[in-house]
């Protein structure tokens, strides 16, 4: 029999804000354990929440990237459970009104082969709420620790319908949900910092049933491939209960990454019952649509709008957009150069082959570091858009050769210096200076009489000889259709 | 002790005294100190108390002045806090076991505007654990006494402040009214005690019970000195979300305004059964004097009155039970010695932390939360409470201010109510629905019973208008004084 997997995700995403949800004090990841706390973080007696009106901005344009509607009134319940990741031991959440309703993510999957575009289609959304984050535990033989610098942190929850059917669709929607919100300055989506984290509904059910098998919530699927594994292992593995008769049951599993399987967590019957209620410490947020038009406005382009752009408007080839699109940053060093070059299509091809092999070049992780170090992104590189604009444009000029520019380029990136300069130090640069070549050309006529003659005689051949020479004489630098002009005028 | 000495003086007229250089804040913190040393063993009102900061802030305040520097005109006047207002390293137990060690590192807003104003902010006073009750027998660390008949209770929750202020240990002192908190045991002293509108004073600091009804309130022995504390603590604070935008009055300035007689409200559901004939007599006289003074009274009528105790105990008892989850045994609690895994330590740090009323309410809470009977219980009795409020509202469009007795009957003896919870919360029936419908109210002494107890009257009055409610108690306080009468300790 065929089976059909039908698909839920909850994907938890940090938002990046100055301060935490409820209090003054700071986020960031990697600080020294617990130096991000306060009263408030760490629930001691009398410490009242009061709301970040950054979190809830956040979140109203992550509904309008996602074609949500957006709640009229912004309100806060609480979830009650004893853990110790939460000092007060009930987490600030919204129950029954999530700040978003609705709302839909593009997807593109895979084609046929990398230079193809896939087809592309929408992920229904159900809700996206907002919550403060918990600390993190750490476990030991003995004790457990717990790092509360990461509790309070606003936490956006986007629950998606079961409206996915494979593990390349969950990793469709995954990329294209991060690419939207990395773009928009929502959450870096690192998943290795938490900052996206993701928990998937599974059930399988034999394809042409309308009725939804029993679910599975899958939790601990710390990277994206890691979210594909773990899907794709929970399908199979349900597949292979039903075929052997044996029932499905409701319940949480968490995926290994190491040993590659799932294995039960708790069941439905230990689902907790957290006991919602209005937190009457918070006021209701009224959200008008003044509030929402001025986000609106702020909107930055989806990711997938603007590949379309590039292939319509710019005549990109797919395997350059797809490679541009992916990165925010890229297609605004990408648009500032080409807007000053010549060219937007040469821009593209040295921005998507050359800076970006540049760049995965200097970001290697030095697996001994003792400290992270700075990402280098296409704005903090030495090479600046302007730089890459003047090397196009020098090449669109015939000042410089592809060859000697692609040789230019690694060394424009080490050093920060443009590309007129170090032709110059390394006499590189194309002669442009007509006069001289002009003294070159005279010289080489005088010294082949011979093909000068021939040429004007009508051996339009003959002219490569004298060709030949020039550039040698200037070790390939000049501009061989410069040389050319120089030539026929010399010998008209 | 002489009558000249400090204590038996009004904030008010320590502030002059201070002003006029007669007394200097030393001398009033050291006789507050002799005093707590001379009775407080009888009255046991102190959790607490750091004489030396204390002293230090009272020579501080001496400093200001010398140098022309005051404050305010609490600088140098001694407050006490109820022990759930958090003062930077002191302790706060809220009289539970719980919090045995604990000690805030941070002030409440409260603290901080009394420190920033001069006064003396000194002492822990001792309630009910968590504010839960109505006698101060659920401290953890033994009861208060009734200063005017030690085997009498004093009231309660904030049984130690109303204590404290009525056998004269400190002038003022803070309180917190959840249910009648501030009113039942100042009643039951002999002071004034008031409970603000809810948002007017930042609850930023005070250990919550149930956050949407406590609000921190005065202790005093006259209502022109509550006016004198309120105006002090009053005002919207960004630390909490709950405090309301809005001006703070010149309560004191405004109480010496000579104001118009006003109308006054008397629910028949409150003179109804339940109140003892003395408390009923008592206020006949209060109702007679307003009389006599061009006020009218009004029969009015609160039909949701018998709706607000079962209301009141959803409410209160569900935000209780989540409120209180902080106190676990992991951080900063006492954890159980007994706990051998992750569930024994909440189990049994909560098992052995909490007394038996705490843990009632608690468990009360978290089953009007549960699944299948919030919409029963938790909805249905917000849903009440708007009617409870729509109430008080429709009465307000004719009336200044309700007048009613604060609490149905005198001080009661210890363990009279205790084994009772029913009966003990009845004791709170003409408080609490004020504070469902978040109205300020305030408890005025209006005599002695036959047997020397101390019977108070209640005004509630209109959100936000704090200044009338002062002057109509205070039209009435002025002239009988009924808070100064001193208890012989």
């Amino acid at each position: 029999m065929e089976y059909e997997a039908v698909i839920g995700l909850e994907v938890h995403v940090q938002l990046d804000t100055n301060s935490k949800m409820f209090t003054r004090v700071g986020t960031g990841f990697g600080q020294p354990p617990n130096s991000l706390t306060d009263p408030v973080v760490l629930g001691l007696p009398g410490a009242l929440p009061v709301m970040n009106e950054e979190a809830i901005e956040k979140s109203i344009k992550v509904g309008l990237l996602l074609d949500c509607k957006i709640a009229e009134v912004c309100k806060w319940d609480r979830k009650n459970y004893f853990y110790p990741d939460m000092p007060k031991n009930y987490q600030i959440s919204q129950y029954d009104q999530p700040i978003c309703e609705g709302g839909q993510v593009e997807i593109e999957m895979p084609g046929e082969n990398p230079s193809k575009m896939g087809p592309h289609r929408m992920v229904e959304l159900t809700r996206i709420h907002l919550e403060e984050d918990v600390g993190k535990l750490t476990h030991y033989e003995q004790d457990s620790l717990v790092d509360y610098n990461r509790a309070g942190c606003p936490l956006l929850e986007i629950v998606s319908e079961p409206d996915m059917h494979s593990p390349d669709e969950v990793f469709a929607y995954l990329t294209s949900l991060r690419n939207s919100l990395v773009a928009a300055g929502i959450s870096a989506c690192d998943m290795e910092k938490g900052q996206l984290r993701c928990d998937a509904n599974i059930s399988v059910r034999p394809r042409g049933e309308t009725k939804l098998g029993t679910k599975v919530e899958l939790k601990n699927l710390n990277t994206i491939s890691g979210v594909r594994n773990g899907v794709e292992y929970e399908i199979r593995r349900q597949i292979r209960a039903i075929e052997e008769g044996t029932p499905i049951i409701q319940e949480t599993r968490r995926w290994n990454p190491d040993q590659k399987y799932t294995t039960p967590m708790r069941t439905k019957e230990m689902a907790h019952d957290y006991r919602y209620f209005p937190d009457p410490d918070l006021m209701p947020v009224k959200i008008d649509q003044t509030w929402i038009d001025r986000v609106r406005t702020g909107l930055p382009e989806k990711p997938f709008d603007k590949q379309r752009r590039y292939q319509k408007d710019m005549n990109l080839p797919y395997s350059i957009t797809s490679a541009l699109c992916g990165d925010h940053l890229l297609c605004a060093y990408f648009e500032e150069a080409s807007e000053m070059a010549k060219s937007a299509g040469k821009v593209a091809n040295w921005v998507v082959n050359d800076l970006l092999r540049e760049l995965s070049q200097a970001n290697k992780v030095d697996e001994f570091a003792e400290e992270e170090t700075e990402k280098i992104t296409p704005q903090s590189c030495a090479v600046s858009p302007q730089m890459l604009a003047e090397l196009v444009n020098l090449i669109e000029d015939g000042k410089l050769t592809n060859n000697v520019a692609k040789e230019l380029f690694p060394e424009m990136f080490a050093t920060g210096k443009s590309a007129t300069e170090l032709a110059k130090e390394k006499g590189l640069d194309q002669q442009s200076d007509d006069s001289e070549i002009e003294g070159i050309c005279k010289e080489a006529i005088a010294n082949d009489p011979d093909a000068a003659e021939k040429f004007r005689g009508g051996k339009e051949g003959a002219i490569n000889a004298l060709k030949g020479a020039v550039m040698k004489a200037t070790r390939g630098q000049a501009n061989p259709k410069v040389v050319d002009d120089i030539l026929r005028r010399l010998l008209s | 002790m002489s009558n000249n000495s400090p204590i038996f003086k009004t904030a008010t007229e320590l502030s002059q005294d201070l002003q006029g250089g007669t007394v200097t804040s030393v001398d009033i913190t050291q006789a507050m100190i002799d005093r707590i040393d001379a009775v407080d063993e009888q009255v046991h009102a102190f959790l607490h108390i750091d004489k030396e900061d204390a002293l230090d802030q009272a020579k501080a305040s001496d400093d200001r002045r010398a140098k022309g520097e005051s404050l305010s005109p609490l600088d140098g006047v001694p407050v006490g806090m109820k022990d759930v207002i958090a003062v930077k390293d002191q302790p706060l137990t809220a009289a539970s076991k719980i919090l045995e060690n604990y000690r805030s590192p941070y002030d409440a807003t409260v603290v901080r505007k009394l420190k920033d104003a001069g006064a003396v902010v000194a002492g822990r006073l001792n309630l009910d654990e968590f504010a839960m009750g109505s006698s101060t027998e659920n401290s953890a660390y033994g009861p208060t006494r009734n200063p005017w008949n030690l085997e009498c209770v004093p009231g309660g929750s904030s049984g130690g402040s109303s204590a404290a202020v009525a056998a004269r240990e400190v002038p003022l002192t803070l309180g917190s009214d959840t249910g009648g908190s501030i009113r039942q045991p100042a009643s039951l002293c002999g002071v004034v005690g008031m409970k603000p509108t809810y948002g007017m004073v930042s609850r930023y600091g005070l250990a919550a019970f149930a956050s949407s009804l406590d609000q921190i309130g005065p202790f005093s022995t006259t209502v022109e000195d509550a006016a004198l504390l309120l105006e002090i603590i009053s005002g919207h604070d960004s630390l909490d979300s709950t405090s309301y935008p809005t001006e703070v009055p010149n309560y004191s300035a405004e109480l010496k305004n000579s104001s118009e007689p006003k109308v006054l409200g008397l629910p028949k559901e409150f003179f109804g059964p339940g109140m003892d004939d003395e408390v009923r007599a008592s206020i006949d006289q209060v109702i007679e004097y307003y009389r006599s003074i061009g006020y009218q009274t009004k029969e009015v009528s609160l039909p949701t009155t018998d709706l607000s105790i079962p209301v009141y105990y959803v409410i209160a008892t569900a935000e209780a039970s989540s409120n209180l989850a902080r106190y676990d045994g992991i951080r900063y609690t006492s954890r159980s010695e007994r706990a051998e895994n992750a569930i024994d330590v909440y189990a049994k740090s909560r098992g052995e932390g909490f007394g038996a009323e705490v843990k009632r309410r608690c468990i009360l809470g978290a089953y009007a939360l549960s699944s299948g009977y919030y919409d029963a219980y938790y909805l249905r009795a917000q849903k009440a409470r708007t009617l409870i409020r729509q109430d008080f509202e429709k009465v307000f469009a004719e009336v200044d201010a309700i007048l009613t007795p604060t609490s149905p009957t005198p001080a009661f003896k210890f363990g009279e109510k205790s084994e009772d919870p029913i009966s003990m919360y009845l004791s709170d029936v003409y408080t609490i629905s004020t504070n469902l419908a978040g109205l300020p109210g305030i408890s005025v002494p209006c005599g002695l019973s036959s047997s020397g107890l101390p019977i108070g009257m209640q005004l509630i009055g209109k959100a936000f208008d704090e200044s009338n409610l002062l002057q109509i108690a205070n039209a009435y306080d002025r002239e009988h004084l009924h808070g100064r009468q001193v208890p012989n300790l």
